[in-house]
């Protein structure tokens, strides 16, 4: 028999219809349930409004093994190579004839050479360097797009989306911290690990210091460890001439550190 | 046609106008992205695609919930302070799926030294040993236990810990004297390094010893008059002591 082209559909059909489909229409709602699915955490709660992060750097304790910089790419997927860091480590040797010099080999993460025999050290030192998180960015002030911008929380992002990759921010950023992704072919920088912050972890680079020479935590709130560190510590941020107002604080840096 | 008098002209302008003014307000709304500027002159919805970023390391206290048979003596050690993703590697994925993916640890000699390996830009008193003198060729595991490393023996010779202090003593003229001439060390340094410290003399007659007019040492050693030779000083404030040139 032929069958009818339009044939409108029978009340038994249309009923075994919806009921197979039953099962999927909690797809629907997957997007609002998938960050308690996928991370058990809730971060509706989360008020950007509430924080205001900052970052405290102890040179003293600095061992310059590299496990930050090298968590800092596992975490946010920065390629290995070519050598770009969202964080890194430098060596400081301080000559006895006063002249400074400073290398950071793959950003400290295999380590770092001997010493050329030929420098007569005063003094030598590691520092970790990163975004200062700027509470006046000068790459924010820059880009034209409006695709770099300080959070709520004061933590300075990128939109990867509308980045055009001019590299404007790169070049107006007096520390060094931001580059060209060589993937995704967009500015990025050190985000304090955000999408930890939200879920109420410590950055990357926090979390896997030995020695806990990075300190990190809310400015404030009295009882974070960051303002124990600031009480307990004569600290200084890099560039204040520059006036960006860095929110990486550092504790025992020598005045050759910029 | 005139309406309400305005010319002919006027309205075409207008119309123009409007047309124009329609079109920007059209190209705006297709072209700016709806929460642009909801909190700044930056897209809104950026802070929620960072948000959105996968979690590559769980953090420690999610190894805890676990794994606390190996947290709590590591906790007591000297490696307290070094989270467990340190050396085991990033492990968000085997706190979702603990049998599918599991982290691994270095056991290779290549690893510790990341840390260890003597190097004079780390901080004094951080245990450090020269790779190549020490054990050549054997992991680390076989004597030190990562988990709580305390020294397989204990360490006879001050230069296991001192290294940086040593090597400078070393080419001083005060190399041949034991570091134990003028640093008094409690036996239980050897083993706790931090809870009992060793002590460094506090007085200047202690130098005097060796080095005052009359004492009764060999007659290379220099001799000053205690009187008079910076008598509100202390010694160590001009010689450093390893390397006791004045200068």
């Amino acid at each position: 028999m032929k069958k009818k082209k339009s044939a409108p559909l029978s009340r038994r059909d249309f009923l075994i219809i919806c009921s197979k489909a039953l099962p999927f229409t909690g797809l629907l709602f997957f997007p609002f349930t998938a960050n308690r699915l996928l991370f058990g955490q809730e971060i509706d709660e989360y008020d950007p409004t509430q924080h205001d992060y900052a970052m405290g750097i102890d040179i003293h304790k600095c061992i310059g093994c590299g496990r930050c910089a090298d968590a800092c790419k596992k975490e946010n997927n920065v390629p290995k190579e070519p050598y770009y860091f969202r964080t890194w480590v430098e060596r400081y040797i301080i000559s006895t004839e006063g002249e400074s010099y400073v290398d950071s080999p793959n950003g400290g993460i295999d380590g770092f050479p001997d010493l050329k025999g030929d420098i007569d050290i005063l003094r030598t030192f590691f520092v970790p360097k990163l975004c200062n998180q700027c509470a006046n960015p000068p790459c924010v002030q820059v880009c034209p797009v409006g695709a770099t911008f300080a959070s709520r929380d004061g933590v300075v992002l990128v939109d990867e989306k509308y980045c055009v990759g001019c590299r404007y921010c790169i070049q107006a950023c007096p520390y060094g911290a931001r580059f060209l992704h060589p993937v995704k072919k967009v500015a990025d920088k050190c985000t304090f690990c955000y999408h930890r912050l939200v879920r109420g972890l410590l950055p990357a680079c926090v979390e896997v210091c030995p020695t806990q020479a990075r300190i990190f935590g809310e400015v404030g709130l009295r009882s974070s460890p960051l303002r124990r560190f600031l009480r307990f510590n004569d600290v200084v941020v890099l560039k204040p001439a520059l006036n960006t107002k860095p929110k990486v604080y550092y504790a025992g840096a020598d005045g050759e550190v910029r | 046609m005139n309406v309400l008098g305005i010319p002919k002209q006027i309205l075409a302008l207008a119309f123009i106008f409007t047309i124009i003014i329609a079109a920007l307000v059209v190209a705006r709304m297709l072209f700016i992205p709806p929460s642009f500027g909801r909190y700044g002159h930056y897209r809104a919805d950026a802070v929620d695609e960072v948000i959105a970023q996968e979690i590559n390391y769980a953090g420690y206290e999610a190894c805890i919930e676990c794994h606390d048979e190996i947290y709590e003596p590591k906790e007591k050690s000297h490696h307290k302070g070094v989270s467990c993703e340190v050396c085991h590697g990033p492990a968000a994925k085997h706190v979702q799926a603990p049998d599918e993916f599991v982290p691994g640890a270095p056991r290779k000699r290549g690893y510790c030294p990341l840390c260890h390996d003597y190097n004079p830009s780390r901080p004094t008193g951080f245990p450090q040993i020269i790779t190549e003198l020490h054990n050549p060729g054997k992991a680390c595991m076989t004597c030190h236990d990562p988990h709580n490393p305390l020294l397989p023996h204990t360490p006879e010779e001050c230069s296991a810990c001192h290294r940086e202090i040593a090597n400078t003593k070393r080419v001083s003229h005060h190399a041949s004297l034991a570091c134990v001439r003028c640093h008094t060390v409690p036996d239980e340094h050897l083993v706790h390094p931090k809870f009992a410290l060793a002590q460094a003399p506090v007085e200047r007659e202690f130098c005097g010893e060796c080095h005052a007019k009359d004492a009764d040492t060999g007659r290379d050693v220099p001799r000053i008059d205690l009187d008079t030779h910076g008598e509100r000083y202390l010694c160590w404030d001009c010689h450093y002591p390893h390397h006791p040139e004045a200068r």
